[in-house]
C-alpha cells in the first residue's frame, strides 16, 4: 500500500479484494479447478476458428470413422470432424446459458423487488402469478413458449429466461422484505432519498447476494435446458453444431458408432458441474454460517 | 380427522381456485406469444389466404381477446381443449391416451428415486465429513449436473442392445399387459430418476444434519438415548416435511424431464405429444398438454399442502 498526495490510502481495497480473491480459490480446490475449467472452455469458445482443425460444416466421405490421428474423436454421420463440432459446440452453449439467466435476471428481480418492496395487495398478485407459473413443470412450459415465440437457439433460451424469472423473483422478493426492516433503510428514509434511489442504492446491493449464487447454478441449468431443447430438434438448428443436437445424430447412429455419444455428454457434464461447484462454493463464500458441502 | 383438519382442507381448496384461474390465462396467453398474425403463423410459409381465413375462424382469432378466452374457457370447463390443427381430433382425447404412459415413468422414477435417495441421504447424514458421506455427496452432485436423456442413450446402449435386457424403444399398456409394460418403463425411469435422486438425497442429508445438530437431540443424548432410537424416532420423524415438500417439487421436474426421456425411448406420452405439437405448431394441443400437465402438479401440490397439515400438528393450531 502507498500513501498518496493527498494522504489517502489507494490501493488497499482493489489489493485486499484481490488477496480475498486468492484466498478464495486456495482453500476452495473444487472452485478453482471448476473456474479454470470454465476459463478453458470460454478461450477455447472464443479461439475456435483457430484451434479446431477443420469447419465444423465440412462434410467428407469418410462417414462414421472411428476416432484416429485425422480425426481426434472420428466424425459423424455426414462425414463432418466431431472435435471441431466439439469445440464449436462451446460458444453456443455457453451463450445459450448467459442468455436464459440474463433473461431470467432481467424480468424476475423487477418483480420481486417491486413485491417485496411494495408489499400488500401487489406482493399478493405477484406472488400468486410465480405459484402459477411454478406449478408448470419448466421444460414443457419452454417448449410451448418456443413453439409460440418461434423455434431456434436465442428464442429457446429466452423461453428458458421467461421459466427461471418467477424463481429468481421469489428469491429476491423474499431477500428484499428482510432488508427492508433494516435500520439503515429507514435512515435513508428519514433522510429524505427518493424511492427509487433507495432501492438501487440500499436494498439491491444488500439483498443480492443468494440471486449471485442461484444465477451462477441456473447457468448448469440453462446448459441442461439447452442440451434437452437442442436435442429434441428446438434449439439450435442444423447444420450448427451444439452438443445437444450431436447427441441426437450420435442416437440416431448408435448402433453403427457408440462411441460418438461420449464426448458431447461429458462436454454437458463437466459444464454442468463447474458451473454447480462455482455456486456451491459462492454460497458458502457469501454466507459463512452454511457448511460447505450443504 | 378433527374438523379443524377438515376445515383446513376446505381452506387449501379454496385457495387452489385463483391458481387455476391464473393457469387458465398463463395457457391461454401462450397464443398471445407468437409474433405477428397466429394464424398465419400456423398455417406456414405456403398456405393458401383461405387456409389461413379457415385457422383463424377455427381458433376463434377475429374476435376480440376477451371472448376468445372465455369461449377457450368455456370449453375447458366442459373438458373441451379445442381440436388438433393437424389430426382434427379432439385435444383432450390424445392427451388423456398419452398420459397413462408419461405417469407410469414419471411414478416409478419417483418411486426409485425415493427408495434409493432416503437411504443414501441417511447414511451420509449420519456419517458427516466421512468417506461414505463424501462419496454420496459426489453422487449427488453428478446427478444434479448429468443430462437425463445421456444417462438414457446409456443405459440404452449397455442394457438394450448389448445385453438385451430390456426392449430400446416404445410402451405396452399397464392394464392390458402389466409384465411388458414394466419392462419398458425400467430403463426410461432409471434415466429419469438420476436427478430426482441427487435432489433428494442432498436436501435429506442437509436437514437430517442441522435435526441432529440441534439442542434437543443432545439433550436426547444425555438423556441416554441410543443413537439408533434418536435417528429413526426423532430425526427422520422432523425431516419427513422436508421430505414431502421435496418429492412434490422433485415431481414436478420429473414431469418436466420426461420430455426428453419420451425422445430417446420413443414413448408416446404427453411430452412427445408437446414436442410434436410445438414443432408443427399446433397450439392447441401444445395448450392442452400444459393445461392437463399444470392441473396436474397443481393437484400434487394440493395432496402435499394437505399431508403437510396432518403430519405438522402446529399447522393446525394457526
Amino acid at each position: 500500500m502507498s500513501v498518496s498526495s493527498e494522504g489517502v490510502l489507494r490501493p488497499l481495497p482493489v489489493r485486499r479484494r484481490r488477496n480475498r480473491f486468492v484466498t478464495w480459490l486456495a482453500s476452495d480446490t473444487r472452485a478453482a479447478v471448476s473456474l479454470a475449467f470454465l476459463l478453458a472452455l470460454a478461450s477455447l469458445s472464443v479461439l475456435a476458428n483457430v484451434i479446431a482443425p477443420y469447419s465444423p460444416l465440412e462434410q467428407s466421405m469418410d462417414i462414421l470413422a472411428p476416432p484416429s490421428a485425422a480425426h481426434l474423436l472420428g466424425t459423424d454421420d455426414l462425414g463432418r470432424d466431431v472435435f471441431s463440432r466439439l469445440i464449436h459446440g462451446g460458444p453456443m452453449s455457453l451463450y445459450a446459458s448467459f442468455l436464459a439467466v440474463s433473461v431470467g435476471t432481467l424480468i424476475g428481480l423487477p418483480f420481486g423487488v417491486l413485491a417485496g418492496y411494495l408489499g400488500g395487495w401487489v406482493d399478493t398478485a405477484v406472488s400468486r402469478v410465480i405459484d402459477t407459473i411454478l406449478s408448470c413443470p419448466s421444460i414443457v412450459l419452454a417448449i410451448a413458449v418456443t413453439g409460440a415465440l418461434g423455434i431456434g437457439l436465442t428464442n429457446s433460451m429466452i423461453a428458458v429466461g421467461i421459466v427461471f424469472s418467477p424463481g429468481l423473483a421469489r428469491l429476491i422478493r423474499v431477500q428484499t422484505m428482510i432488508v427492508k426492516g433494516e435500520l439503515y433503510v429507514d435512515a435513508a428514509r428519514t433522510f429524505g432519498m427518493s424511492t427509487g434511489r433507495l432501492v438501487w442504492r440500499h436494498i439491491l446491493p444488500n439483498a443480492i447476494q443468494p440471486v449471485i449464487v442461484q444465477v451462477t447454478l441456473l447457468l448448469a441449468t440453462a446448459l441442461l435446458a439447452e442440451a434437452s431443447l437442442s436435442f429434441l430438434g428446438l434449439g439450435v438448428q442444423p447444420p450448427n453444431p451444439s452438443w445437444g443436437q450431436m447427441l441426437a445424430r450420435a442416437y440416431a447412429y448408435m448402433e453403427i458408432a457408440p462411441e460418438q455419444m461420449y464426448a458431447p455428454g461429458f462436454a454437458i457434464l463437466f459444464t454442468a458441474l463447474a458451473f454447480n461447484a462455482l455456486g456451491e462454493s459462492l454460497r458458502s463464500l457469501l454466507d459463512p454460517t452454511r457448511r460447505r458441502s450443504d | 380427522m378433527s374438523a379443524r383438519t377438515l376445515r383446513l382442507i376446505g381452506w387449501r381448496l379454496i385457495q387452489v381456485v385463483p391458481v387455476i384461474v391464473l393457469a387458465t390465462f398463463a395457457v391461454f396467453g401462450l397464443l398471445q406469444l407468437v409474433p405477428g398474425d397466429p394464424a398465419a403463423v400456423i398455417a406456414g410459409e405456403t398456405a393458401t389466404a383461405e387456409r389461413i381465413a379457415q385457422i383463424r375462424e377455427m381458433l376463434g382469432l377475429d374476435l376480440p381477446l376477451w371472448q376468445q378466452y372465455l369461449h377457450w374457457l368455456g370449453g375447458a370447463v366442459r373438458g373441451d381443449l379445442s381440436t388438433s390443427l393437424i389430426t382434427g381430433l379432439p385435444v383432450i382425447d390424445e392427451v388423456l391416451r398419452r398420459l397413462p404412459n408419461t405417469l407410469l415413468i414419471v411414478f416409478l422414477a419417483l418411486i426409485l428415486a425415493i427408495s434409493i435417495a432416503v437411504p443414501l441421504g441417511i447414511l451420509a447424514a449420519t456419517h458427516v465429513e466421512g468417506k461414505v458421506d463424501r462419496l454420496v455427496t459426489s453422487i449427488a452432485s453428478l446427478g444434479v449436473a448429468v443430462p437425463n436423456f445421456w444417462v438414457g442413450m446409456i443405459l440404452v446402449g449397455f442394457f438394450a442392445l448389448s445385453l438385451g435386457w430390456f426392449p430400446t424403444t416404445g410402451a405396452a399398456s399397464l392394464f392390458e399387459d402389466p409384465g411388458a409394460a414394466l419392462r419398458h418403463a425400467a430403463l426410461p425411469a432409471i434415466a429419469l430418476a438420476s436427478s430426482g435422486i441427487a435432489e433428494i438425497t442432498r436436501q435429506l442429508r442437509s436437514s437430517l444434519i442441522e435435526v441432529l445438530s440441534s439442542q434437543y437431540v443432545r439433550t436426547l443424548h444425555a438423556k441416554g438415548l441410543s443413537q439408533g432410537a434418536i435417528l429413526w424416532k426423532h430425526g427422520l420423524k422432523n425431516v419427513s416435511l422436508t421430505l414431502l415438500t421435496v418429492i412434490g417439487l422433485v415431481f414436478n421436474r420429473t414431469l418436466g424431464a420426461t420430455v426428453a426421456i419420451e425422445a430417446v425411448f420413443a414413448i408416446p406420452g404427453t411430452g412427445s405429444l408437446v414436442v410434436t405439437s410445438a414443432t408443427n405448431k399446433d397450439f392447441p394441443v401444445v395448450q392442452g398438454v400444459v393445461f392437463v400437465l399444470v392441473l396436474i402438479v397443481i393437484f400434487c401440490n394440493l395432496v402435499i399442502d394437505i399431508l403437510y397439515s396432518i403430519l405438522d400438528p402446529r399447522m393446525n393450531k394457526k
